[in-house]
């Protein structure tokens, strides 16, 4: 159905070829997973499948890519639309029309499909992805798993032979993926579409591919079973690395044939389970680095955040959990002063003056770069912009919003200025921050508190090149860059809202090693995030939000395996041991086998 | 013919509008067709009635108002207008704004008498005159122009009258615009202009988004410790805000020839020359025509003849433009009885107006001199109530998308693989 006969492609400007010599036969009715990082040419590969690389991308392809017979070289994406369908990471992207009903209609429309074929399909689109609801629904009103739907049924209604998806559930919350992998899993099923999926959460889709394609980053491709592939593909679901680990052979693609083997590795883990990242420094009495209380934020007639009180310590990374939709962001938002909020009272900043720190987090606090202490308290809300960033800072969702100069170095040296307004320009500051504030007097009194932002970046994640343009960066270095942006300033606090969208299981576990870091400076951090897995692998602590009410806060070991919802693999696998992630588990074996 | 058994819905469908138009005193139910009750009762269903319907009555009406300053037959056009748009306009957004547009009719009319307040033209000896304003000296190059002066009754009722015939024609528009879907109408569309339509409708829901972006970035500068004003600021917000429509439009792109948008047929350069002449031609004779239609001055064979070449020919570029395009469209809208009853409710109006016969003309255009009250000529009037029938005529509007169905459940979210954590809550 697709082949790729020693097929390179090489983008303009480039030094060497994003793909190699790749030759790949993917069958008709395959269920084809693309697995890879970011940067190693899934996007590539995908594209060429339906002419979009290089027609659309530019760029050389050498060798040539047949679908259904067609050569993509001669035919252009739009004459593929009939064989060939796409759908990528943001459907809202793609959407041309505004209601359901006519944007599952577009491209049949485009194809000339008769009226009469083009309404019973459309029913039968409606049905196979349980649309039919909402098919007067304006797109802009849908979810975001609702939207990807609507953008593979609108892919699918022109029956074409196989269908490219492009990490479809990249940007949404664990349920809404779910839909939109079973819908995909029963449309390779019932309908026998070839379909050629990259994916991050291969856990749930695993099970039920045909096939693995493995890109490790150099331009070459390995094919194969699954199993196989996925043994030799290093960053993978909890559930491949555990039978790495473990030395299961196969390995085990699913929760369920995990667990079947898991009976004899129980019975080797001791309980309680090793400490693996750092500890939480907080002691009883210490004094939270922020104190929210009572928030309450409402849009018009929305309640989005409903008297929900939080603080946050030293030390201590706390995971902002709940649906889309429940108050996590609104409510980090507010804290930060720069949101909305109708009632509550937030106070942040270095602890009380002669206050007495956490034990644990003196050595640490002594080090440049922790946040900045002895100052008075205050409510960021109330500070000017430059003034409340120093006493909480926040990675919005779409880090790049921050990001306005041409080169990463350029950033970097804005940033530092920005920290210091006495030492560089300060017009920024000097123009809308009033004078007398605490932070300022603050800031003045202990300027060695910030540090120069490279060297926090380079902490966080080496290797970001300096002279590139910020928008080429990947999502996790243009993250690690904002980050470091936020930190220049010396938070007491860093919220994070959403950083693992787009993430790859690499980029997470650096932002894992980088909030780890903070954490042991002594910055309060709090993550809003979907992701159970880098929730179980970064967290101390878990809060778990419901329209708009803060429904459960308490360890992240506790929270995380009381429901089926937000257990981590790990824990599914091994429960009734309270094990959470693979380095835990790692570190046990490690232990039994020094005794 | 009997309507078979077991269908009782045809009468009772459409008797509840009828009955309150009957009782209103107005004139007979609405044209039905050779066809069978039943058809009649099919078309009863609610429906959105096709767009270019309500625009052709709400031009006819248009028309009508553009014929007459009798202040009595343009408050039955405002009352006409504002029945039918009461009677059939859907929940969406578009159709709330006809508050809008009563706003900027009343508007106009404000100013229109302002102005003439405000700048004497001149009174006649038999004027009644109101009031005097003080009159500002205006140097002698500049006389034609009076600032201040007497103000009289006249002059205002002549100012309020043409405010009212201008503000008649907006809201016509704004009817139009109120009861058909705006993208429904771009659909309509002759095949050489989908394009237009296409880039119409991506307009109008980026539109939102890129207000949305705006705010976003301008939200997170407060992040980084900027201000939202200032040229620093400015560009801040306005990189990342272009940046993101940048990518957002080449995403856009990518899908749309990724679904096939762009397919042509055969086109020869010979044939989209001719194309282009064509329509050029044909928009000319359009002008024209509207021209010596609605202005009362030209002769009335220019108007027509000027307006049927015109459309014959611009009929004739879209149907040779259209032929390129391989495309098909989804649940068009139909054009069925209740379409031509509406159309036709408003063309009884334009052309009685229009002819002025029947009745006298003059009764269309009272004088101010001597100021009476105006007298209300028969045919016109009931011809304005004619397009009244348009409110009946026309199925009634489907629910919107607003008031979702009773069958909207939830989609049952596959299952976790685990039901249940043995053990979990020790």
């Amino acid at each position: 159905m697709i082949r790729f006969d020693r097929v390179s492609v090489t983008y303009d400007g480039a030094a060497s070829p994003v793909l190699r010599d790749v030759n790949l036969d993917i069958d008709e009715g395959e269920l084809c997973l693309v697995i890879g990082h970011t940067g190693s040419g899934k996007s590539t590969l995908l594209g060429a499948v339906n002419g979009l690389v290089p027609h659309f991308t530019g760029g050389t392809l050498a060798g040539r890519v047949t679908v259904d017979g067609r050569d993509t070289a001669r035919f252009r994406p739009r004459e593929l639309a009939d064989v060939a369908g796409g759908v990528g990471q943001d459907p809202q992207a793609g959407f041309v029309t505004d209601t359901v009903e006519e944007e599952l209609a577009y491209t049949m429309e485009q194809l000339a499909v008769d009226p009469a074929a083009m309404r019973t399909r459309l029913e039968e689109t409606l049905d196979l992805f349980g649309l039919a609801g909402l098919r007067q629904r304006p797109l802009s009103a849908l979810s975001g798993g609702q939207q990807q739907r609507v953008a593979i049924g609108a892919a699918l209604t022109a029956h074409p032979r196989v269908l490219v998806l492009d990490e479809p559930t990249s940007a949404l919350d664990p349920a809404s993926a779910e839909d939109v992998l079973a819908a995909i899993t029963r449309l390779v099923h019932d309908l026998g579409v070839t379909v050629m999926l990259a994916e991050h959460r291969l856990e749930r889709v695993l099970p039920y591919a045909d096939r693995a394609v493995y890109l490790p980053g150099d331009g070459t491709v390995t094919a194969g079973d699954p199993a196989t592939v996925l043994a030799r593909a290093q960053p993978g679901p909890p559930v491949a690395e555990l039978g790495r680990l473990a030395g299961w052979e196969p390995l085990p693609l699913s929760v369920r044939d995990a667990r079947r083997r898991a009976p004899a590795l129980r019975a080797r883990l001791p309980d309680p389970p090793p400490v693996v990242h750092h500890v939480s420094r907080n002691r009883p009495g210490a004094s939270p680095a922020v104190d929210a209380r009572g928030i309450v934020v409402r849009y018009g007639s929305l309640v989005a955040v409903r008297g929900a009180s939080l603080a946050l310590y030293p030390g201590e990374v706390t995971a902002l959990m709940g649906r889309n939709g429940s108050g996590k962001s609104s409510l980090l938002w507010a804290i930060q002063g720069t949101g909305q909020r109708a009632a509550g009272t937030v106070q942040a900043g270095g602890t009380q003056a002669g206050g007495a720190r956490p034990e644990g987090a003196q050595p640490e606090g002594a080090q440049p770069g922790g946040p900045a202490t002895g100052g008075a308290r205050a409510d960021p809300a109330a500070l000017a912009p430059a003034a409340a960033r120093r006493l909480v800072g926040l990675v919005p969702q779409t880090p790049a919003d921050l990001l306005y100069l041409d080169t990463v170095d350029a950033e970097l040296s804005q940033a530092d200025k920005d920290a210091r307004p006495e030492a560089g320009t300060g017009a920024g500051t000097a123009a809308d921050g009033r004078p007398g504030d605490a932070a300022d007097t603050r800031a003045d009194g202990a300027p060695g508190d910030s540090r120069p932002s490279r060297e926090i970046l380079d902490e966080i994640a080496p290797g970001v090149p300096p002279d590139a343009h910020p928008r080429d960066l990947s999502a996790g270095q243009q993250l690690a860059l904002v980050l470091a942006i936020q930190l220049t300033a010396a938070p007491a606090a860093i919220l994070l809202d959403e950083p693992t969208r787009g993430l790859d299981y690499q980029a997470k576990a650096g932002l894992t090693a980088a909030l780890d870091r903070l954490a042991g400076r002594g910055h309060a951090i709090a993550v809003a995030t979907h992701d159970v897995e880098f929730a179980a692998r970064s967290c101390d602590r878990v809060v778990v939000m419901a329209e708009g009410e803060i429904i459960t806060d308490g360890p992240a070991a506790a929270v995380l395996t009381a429901s089926p919802t937000f257990a981590p693999q790990v824990a599914k696998i091994l429960a009734p041991l309270p094990y959470l992630t693979v380095p835990q588990i790692a570190a046990a074996l490690g232990q039994v086998a020094a005794r | 013919m009997s309507p078979p058994a077991g269908w009782p819905g045809p009468l009772r469908a459409v008797s509840p509008p009828a009955v309150r138009l009957a009782s209103a005193g107005a004139v007979s139910p609405p044209p039905v067709p050779p066809n069978s009750l039943r058809a009649l009762g099919s078309g009863r269903l609610p429906r959105a009635l096709h767009p270019v319907a309500w625009w052709l009555w709400a031009i006819a009406l248009a028309t009508a108002a553009s014929r007459t300053s009798n202040p009595l037959l343009l408050l039955m056009i405002f009352a006409v207008l504002g029945f039918v748009v009461t009677m059939r306009r859907t929940e969406a957004p578009w159709a709330r704004g006809y508050r809008f547009y009563l706003l900027m009719a009343l508007t106009v009319i404000v100013i229109r008498v302002a102005f003439r307040v405000v700048f004497e033209t001149g009174v006649n000896p038999g004027d009644h005159v109101l009031f005097a304003l003080p009159r500002l000296p205006t140097p002698g190059w500049y006389s034609g122009v009076q600032i201040g002066g007497r103000v009289s009754l006249e002059a205002v009722l002549s100012a309020v009258l043409d405010g009212a015939r201008l503000a008649c024609l907006l809201c016509c528009i704004g009817a139009a615009n109120t009861l058909a879907n705006p993208k429904r109408a771009l659909r309509v569309l002759p095949g050489a202009l989908y394009e237009l339509g296409t880039a119409v409708t991506v307009a109008l829901s980026v539109a939102p988004q890129l207000v949305e972006s705006v705010q976003r970035v301008r939200r997170a500068r407060r992040l980084r410790g900027g201000g939202r004003r200032g040229p620093r600021a400015l560009r801040a917000i306005a990189v990342p805000v272009l940046h993101d429509a940048l990518e957002r439009s080449l995403r856009l792109a990518a899908a749309m020839d990724a679904r096939g948008y762009g397919r042509t047929g055969p086109a020869t350069r010979a044939s989209r020359r001719l194309t282009a002449l064509l329509m050029l031609g044909g928009l000319a004779g359009l002008c024209l025509g509207a021209y010596g239609l609605l202005g009362a001055g030209a002769p009335a064979g220019v108007g027509l003849g000027g307006f049927a070449a015109g459309a014959a020919l611009c009929l004739g570029a879209l149907v040779l433009g259209g032929r390129r395009v391989s495309r098909s469209r989804y649940r068009p809208d139909p054009w069925r009885w209740q379409e031509w009853a509406v159309v036709g409710s408003g063309a009884v109006s334009a052309i009685v107006l229009s002819l002025g016969a029947g009745y006298d003309p003059a009764a269309l255009n009272p004088s101010l001199y001597p100021l009476s009250w105006p007298a209300l000529p028969v045919l016109p009037a009931l011809a304005i109530l004619v397009a009244a029938l348009a409110a009946v005529a026309a199925p009634p509007p489907p629910a919107g998308p607003g008031r979702p169905g009773p069958e909207e459940a939830p989609v049952p979210a596959p299952q976790p693989a685990v039901a249940a954590l043995p053990g979990a809550t020790r």
